[in-house]
């Protein structure tokens, strides 16, 4: 079977011991995530949890049946084949003379922004699909990369479905 | 009214229909204690040996009638001690409330003395555990532990209650027991499937599983088989939910299951698994099992469905009023190849034990102390297991009357379960209960004795001695080149003398005259509510047979060595 990537988005009690409730089955099962995000939703009493996974049909039909034994979730979706997916990067590198302008013009076409700027290095600042900030990365690796942290993916449906109606 | 924290507890659980809990005082349970003296008219608790005996205990109850167990430890050691009995319980779909105190909040996290994180230990042994922080909240906690545990596919839930909660007052309103959460309804288009399905197989066998004895589903199971001429045969915890006399079932099958019922599921073109989860112990290499087959599975669990064996047709929620719908359905359909088929599997079967029993080197074989249990046993008798060889036999000879007959630990194997899940049967049937054990197991948890004693839980405990770890040396002796390490016990233990020290009665049998006589006079000593320990010497090369080695598959099944 094919080893594919999809987008689970789960309506969880918001609650604290919630997210180790989930992770908790991620290990006992031995699923591996690639990404996992988790925040506050329209609805104050849930939280929403985004988990990017690659797997095969066997581990998405698991991944989903078991997340929906927990008690605490309350709603499991696999998100349709082309979600809007969008991340955030915040991503330090060094700021040489020679490499100054090439980083400013990746910055411009990324449309990303310079957030904290030194004769050093600058820290860059930015949203998009997984894929835009992979890229973004490669581009900034002859550079010098000194620091860099991704949020993990959020993602919505298309439309005005929502989870809660789906 | 205005209760304080711990009267509410045990309040709540008297509304819930508890009248029998099992524990261990201590600490940070010492409020829950003073309620259960208070409430001593309306709920027993029985102080067991050791916390683990507490939760094995509950276990057994539950396992015996169905109702949820309910266990209390304190915090720290108590609670942790519960772990083996919650994952006992877990591992076998066994609905129990743990009950765990805890220090008070505002030492929570501070490694105060006994202090455990508890919900953290059980996460992934419990359906679902709470840590109740607020008094307000704890009435209706309790509830959704039974809800949880009860509800779909039963499993333990803990509770743990900090020391300040139980302290603190609160207005308490009695509520009704809570019910089930209602299972969905299974869709008419798939029930059709299954029913086309079904009628169209020439070999239907239908293996039945803990699910189905969960629901006490014996009768229907008969019903549809004798409509359609299919054979049955079940999981290891699928025993004593089918009437065994009747022809069509089959036993146990899988690794250590009767050669008929293994082979008549390997022969089969349609299977209908009913509460199974096509463990590995039942199926061994899942790729080789059941090739021939097309299965369906009903189930309320949506995660077993495809989980351990890909099924043709998954049939998720109410599984009891799906099968009664299936059955319905079907049309009268006798088959009588396949059933002489089957007939022709079960002499071969009795062939083979034939020459298992005459390959017996010592004249008191396993089979011959079962023979004579059977044959002495009262009506009703509830036949309780530790884990290993002795464990097997009980599976493969033991007779069951009715439902809810076997208590044994069949997903975590736990080796010391057997005692304290005999006592809680007893105290929830009071009908006659057997302890089958080995000198193994028995050693892990035989500090029970004591509790058996102190509540005259007469529990005859059949002890099949071999003076070795059976089932791990049975593994050395066929895979591992007769290299004994460590299972050779040269133990000087006097099971006969520890019981009268414990003050229950003991016996020593080493031919069938002795154990007939040692057995019948257990029987008698346990009507004046004394436990019994009867010290059996079997052969330590006895084997348990067949055996389908771990990861085989049927053709290498082992019926001789």
């Amino acid at each position: 079977m094919e080893n594919n990537k999809f987008v689970i988005a789960v309506y969880v009690d918001n609650q604290a011991g919630v997210l180790t409730r989930v992770t908790a089955m991620f290990t006992r099962r031995g699923f591996n995530i690639d990404a996992l995000t988790v925040g506050e939703t329209e609805r104050p009493e849930y939280s929403r949890i985004t988990i990017a996974m690659s797997g095969d049909e066997y581990v998405r039909e698991q991944l989903i049946n078991q997340l929906k034994k927990l008690y605490v979730v309350k709603k499991v979706e696999v998100l349709d084949d082309e979600p809007i997916k969008r991340e955030l990067m915040l991503i330090k590198v060094m700021n040489k003379a020679e490499h100054r302008s090439d980083i400013m013009t990746a910055v411009d076409v990324f449309r990303a922004s310079v957030i904290d700027y030194s004769t050093e290095g600058m820290c860059i600042e930015v949203t998009g699909s997984p894929s835009k900030i992979d890229a973004f990365v490669k581009l900034m690796q002859p550079f010098g990369i000194l620091e860099m942290c991704r949020t993990g993916i959020v993602a919505l449906d298309r439309g005005t479905t929502t989870l809660l109606n789906k | 009214m205005k209760l304080n924290g711990a009267q509410i507890l045990i309040q709540t659980l008297i509304e819930q229909g508890v009248t029998d809990v099992f524990g261990y005082p201590g600490g940070q349970v010492i409020n829950i204690y003073d309620a259960l003296y208070e409430y001593k008219d309306k709920i027993n608790h029985i102080l067991t040996a050791h916390e683990q005996g507490a939760s094995h205990a509950a276990d057994g109850y539950s396992r015996a009638t169905g109702k949820v167990g309910v266990c209390i430890a304190t915090s720290g050691p108590g609670a942790t001690n519960l772990v083996t009995g919650i994952a006992t319980a877990m591992l076998d779909s066994i609905p129990m409330v743990a009950i765990t105190g805890n220090v008070p909040c505002s030492l929570i996290g501070k490694d105060s003395f006994q202090e455990i994180d508890i919900t953290g230990v059980t996460l992934p042994i419990t359906k679902h555990n709470f840590f109740v922080n607020k008094i307000e909240d704890l009435a209706d906690t309790i509830r959704k532990a039974f809800t949880i545990a009860k509800s779909g596919r039963p499993g333990p839930v803990l509770v743990d209650i900090p020391k300040d909660v139980q302290v603190g007052t609160y207005e308490y309103e009695p509520q009704p027991i809570v019910g089930k959460i209602p299972l969905p309804k299974v869709k008419d288009c798939l029930i059709d499937e299954a029913v086309a399905m079904l009628q169209e197989a020439k070999k239907p066998y239908i293996y039945v599983g803990g699910g189905a004895a969960g629901l006490c589903m014996g009768a229907d199971i008969v019903a549809l088989a004798e409509k359609i001429d299919a054979a049955i045969g079940c999981s290891f915890m699928g025993l004593s939910s089918v009437p065994q006399e009747n022809e069509k079932f089959l036993g146990m099958q899988g690794m250590h299951g009767h050669f008929a019922s293994s082979m008549a599921q390997n022969e089969a073109d349609l299977i209908l698994a009913v509460g199974v989860r096509f463990s590995d112990r039942a199926t061994g290499n899942v790729s080789k099992f059941a090739k021939q087959s097309k299965i369906i599975q009903l189930d309320p669990d949506s995660a077993e469905v495809n989980k351990n064996v890909r099924v043709n047709l998954g049939i998720v929620g109410d599984v009891e009023d799906a099968f009664k719908r299936i059955a319905a359905k079907l049309t009268e359909n006798k088959k009588p190849d396949w059933m002489a088929r089957v007939k022709a599997l079960k002499d071969e079967e009795k062939r083979i034990s034939d020459e298992i029993a005459a390959a017996a080197k010592a004249p008191l074989t396993p089979k011959t102390v079962f023979d004579i249990i059977n044959e002495l046993k009262p009506a009703a008798t509830i036949t309780a297991t530790d884990v290993g060889q002795h464990q097997m036999w009980a599976a493969q000879y033991s007779t069951f009357d009715r439902s809810r007959r076997f208590v044994s630990s069949g997903g975590l194997g736990t080796m010391g379960f057997g005692l304290g899940a005999a006592m809680g049967a007893y105290v929830a049937t009071k009908d006659p209960v057997l302890l089958i054990t080995g000198d193994g197991s028995f050693g892990m948890n035989l500090n029970e004795l004591a509790t058996a004693v102190t509540y005259k839980i007469p529990v005859v405990i059949v002890l099949m001695n071999n003076g070795v770890l059976g089932m791990v040396r049975q593994w050395q002796t066929l895979f591992f080149g007769k290299r004994y390490s460590n299972t050779v016990l040269a133990r000087k233990t006097d099971f006969v003398a520890l019981a009268k020290a414990f003050g229950a009665e003991g016996y020593l049998a080493e031919t069938p005259i002795e154990f007939k006589r040692a057995f019948s006079e257990a029987l008698e000593k346990s009507k004046e509510g004394k436990p019994v320990v009867i010290d059996v010497r079997i052969d330590k090369d006895e084997l348990v047979l067949p055996m389908l080695p771990p990861g085989g598959a049927i053709s290498d099944m082992i019926t001789k060595v």
